[in-house]
């Protein structure tokens, strides 16, 4: 049986969250397919306080303001919540299907706006594939969800912010860091977080990058190496580092297979982080109906997320009449608040990714997943 | 370096520190933000007015030390952890550093805590006055240390654990 | 190893259950995925490679990689990272590729 909705949201992160409520808030009847036990997605596992405004709850760790709206949509009840459930597939007559444990589901949405994040990025280096070596994602969700610790020592790869919280966690949780080696000359994220890891004692090593992993059933430590200034490894610098874990944090790409199957126009775009679905300033994508919001769009900060999230839901509701000049005049806002975090030089790639999408060329309008079965 | 190493150098202190002058008079913040990211806590949290950046989002803060009165409300809101306050009027010859702290454990007052540097290197024991915890919400502690009147613009840490009586 | 004490963070774990690694009883939390729980209780190699039989463990813990798939209940290819233990569970390590029977 195919179930009829007003508006499907795909992922429950700080976009689906957003999308839902905004949308939701307009008068739609929205429903949202989350694949884990509980919505929330990346920011339940962050426990440091947001940059950003007063509007995107800044000051508040992200755990809380996951937690505040998954408290605010639950309570909704123009908002159905499918947790434990995974879309498996957008078809050409705009069907998404979902799996729910062993149940098969399908629906026929009006709107859909599709939330689903990202995917961490993989470096190629011998012992890469030893137990130990793992995502910063897998750290969190370890450290921060289950609370169990994912090593006694961690060598993080990746000064982005991300590798930069992750290092300050892993000291919070009681887990030594070895270190940070960055391969870039540069520190990629926030220097607050780099101060505020350096000052408690872990060595950031930019130009630096992990040769190899050792082991025999796990990671029992690793080599890092110098590069110049063509990220080729200086022979004669390496030194080898006692850890039981290999963190690695060198970056996201966002997950698109929804929008490839959907058929929706693609491009990549390097400053983006991968193949992004091309939108229009309301984030529809070339796919009438359906909408785009977050990390799928390019990797950004999960305040940004949060912030196209409204813009999508609120345009959706929008667009199948719901109050649209409420819905008009709070999408304009989201966009000020959007053009404001992008404003700064942290924001200048975003802008220059998000430029390249809107102009002509580089369209791949191939459906790959059509072709790779 | 800064953007190489994490560490602020001299220079990149110079154009945030409160002048010897204003130090003389009593506790002051200092935000150590060199970089434009998109915040303004800090802003909101002032009661005094005394923290601006103009209408980008992106600035860094800008204190009126003549305003700033070093209540340290600033220093509990900031997510990058990177407003201290400084009161060089503490003691003859000491000074009171006040940082934001979030590890476990939480030393005590009166107990002695590992001084760190910007770099994490130790600087000596220092007393621990006054633990000012943060609420339920807000979570980040405020650790005030008693250290030597030169090193006021040095310590910026505490080893977490291995606190001394005496 | 489980965090006893954080200062930010209040874990929810649920019940102690007990469930079977190997055959081997191993003590748990009903809210917690097999994967935290084997980890809790130090194991990190889940399995072998199916063709160069190297180590494997954890990576992306939420469901996207395929690096800890292990039998469960008799099923194999189960994800360990995003399915939560049920007590009496019998979780084992792989040999080869699963074979799912319809």
């Amino acid at each position: 049986m195919i179930r009829n909705v007003e508006v499907l949201v795909v992922g429950g992160g700080p976009a689906g969250l957003c999308a839902a409520q905004a949308a939701a808030s307009m008068g739609a009847k929205v429903t949202m397919l989350e694949r884990d036990y509980v919505p929330g997605g990346q920011l339940v596992k962050q426990t440091h306080k947001f940059f950003g405004s007063e509007k995107q709850h800044a000051g508040e760790r992200g755990f809380q303001i996951g937690r505040m709206l998954l408290d605010e949509i639950q309570a909704d009840p123009n908002i159905e919540i499918l947790p434990e459930t995974t879309a498996l597939g957008c078809y050409e007559d705009g069907v998404i299907t979902a799996l729910q444990g062993d149940k098969h589901l399908k629906f026929r949405p009006e709107r859909t706006i599709l939330a689903t994040g990202a995917a961490e990025k993989f470096l190629a280096f011998p012992g890469n594939d030893l137990p130990g070596v793992y995502g910063a994602g897998a750290v969190q969700t370890l450290m921060n969800v289950a609370g169990v610790k994912p090593a006694q020592r961690v060598l993080m790869v990746g000064s982005g912010n991300i590798g930069l919280i992750v290092s300050y966690q892993l000291k919070q949780a009681g887990v030594e860091v070895a270190g940070v080696v960055e391969a870039a000359p540069r520190i990629g994220g926030y220097l607050v977080h780099a101060a505020k890891i350096r000052r408690a004692g872990i060595p950031i090593l930019t130009g630096w990058t992990v040769k190899e992993a050792f082991g025999k059933e796990q990671v029992e430590g690793a080599v890092i190496c110098q590069l110049d200034d063509k990220f080729q490894q200086i022979p004669g610098t390496e030194k080898t580092i006692a850890c039981d874990a290999i963190c690695l944090a060198v970056g996201l790409t966002p997950l698109t297979e929804l929008c490839w199957q959907a058929g929706c126009e693609m491009k990549y775009i390097r400053e983006l982080s991968g193949h992004v679905p091309v939108v229009s300033d309301d984030l529809e994508t070339t796919k009438a109906g359906i909408y785009a919001a977050g990390d799928v769009t390019g990797i950004e900060e999960a305040s940004s997320a949060m912030v196209e999230g409204k813009i999508a839901g609120y345009s959706a509701a929008a667009s199948l009449g719901h109050s649209p000049e409420e819905a008009a005049r709070l999408r304009q806002e989201a966009m000020e608040e959007l053009r404001q975090l992008r404003s700064g030089p942290t924001g200048g790639k975003i802008n220059a990714g998000i430029e390249k999408v809107k102009q002509d060329g580089g369209v791949v309008h191939v459906n790959l997943y059509r072709y790779s079965h | 370096m800064l953007i190489s190493t994490g560490i602020p150098t001299e220079e990149d202190l110079q154009g945030v520190m409160p002048p010897a002058q204003r130090r003389k008079l009593g506790p002051v913040a200092m935000a150590e933000c060199f970089q434009k990211i998109p915040c303004n806590p800090c802003v909101a949290a002032c009661r005094q007015k005394a923290i601006t950046m103009g209408n980008d989002i992106n600035e860094c803060p800008k204190i009126d030390f003549d305003l700033c009165t070093g209540c340290g409300v600033c220093l509990t809101k900031c997510p990058g952890l990177a407003i201290f306050i400084i009161d060089e009027t503490y003691g003859a010859d000491t000074a009171l550093v006040k940082l934001p702290f979030e590890y476990l454990p939480l030393p005590q007052a009166g107990q002695y805590a590992m001084g760190l540097n910007r770099a994490g290197e130790e600087l000596g024991w220092f007393k621990v006055v006054q633990v000012i915890k943060g609420s339920a919400r807000n979570l980040t502690h405020t650790i005030c240390l008693e250290v030597p009147k030169e090193l006021s613009m040095e310590v910026r840490n505490i080893r977490e654990g291995g606190y001394r009586d005496e | 190893m489980r965090i006893e004490e954080h200062p930010v963070l209040q874990f929810d774990r649920g019940e102690k259950v007990t469930f079977f690694y190997n055959g081997q009883e191993v003590e748990a939390y009903s809210n917690e995925t097999i994967a935290a729980a084997l980890h809790a209780a130090g194991v990190r190699r889940l399995g072998h490679s199916p063709e160069l039989h190297r180590p494997r463990g954890l990576f992306c813990a939420i469901g996207n990689c395929s690096s800890c798939f292990m039998t469960v209940n008799g099923e194999p290819n189960v994800r360990i990272c995003v399915t939560r233990v049920e007590p009496g569970m019998r979780v084992e390590e792989q040999q080869g590729k699963g074979v799912v029977t319809p």
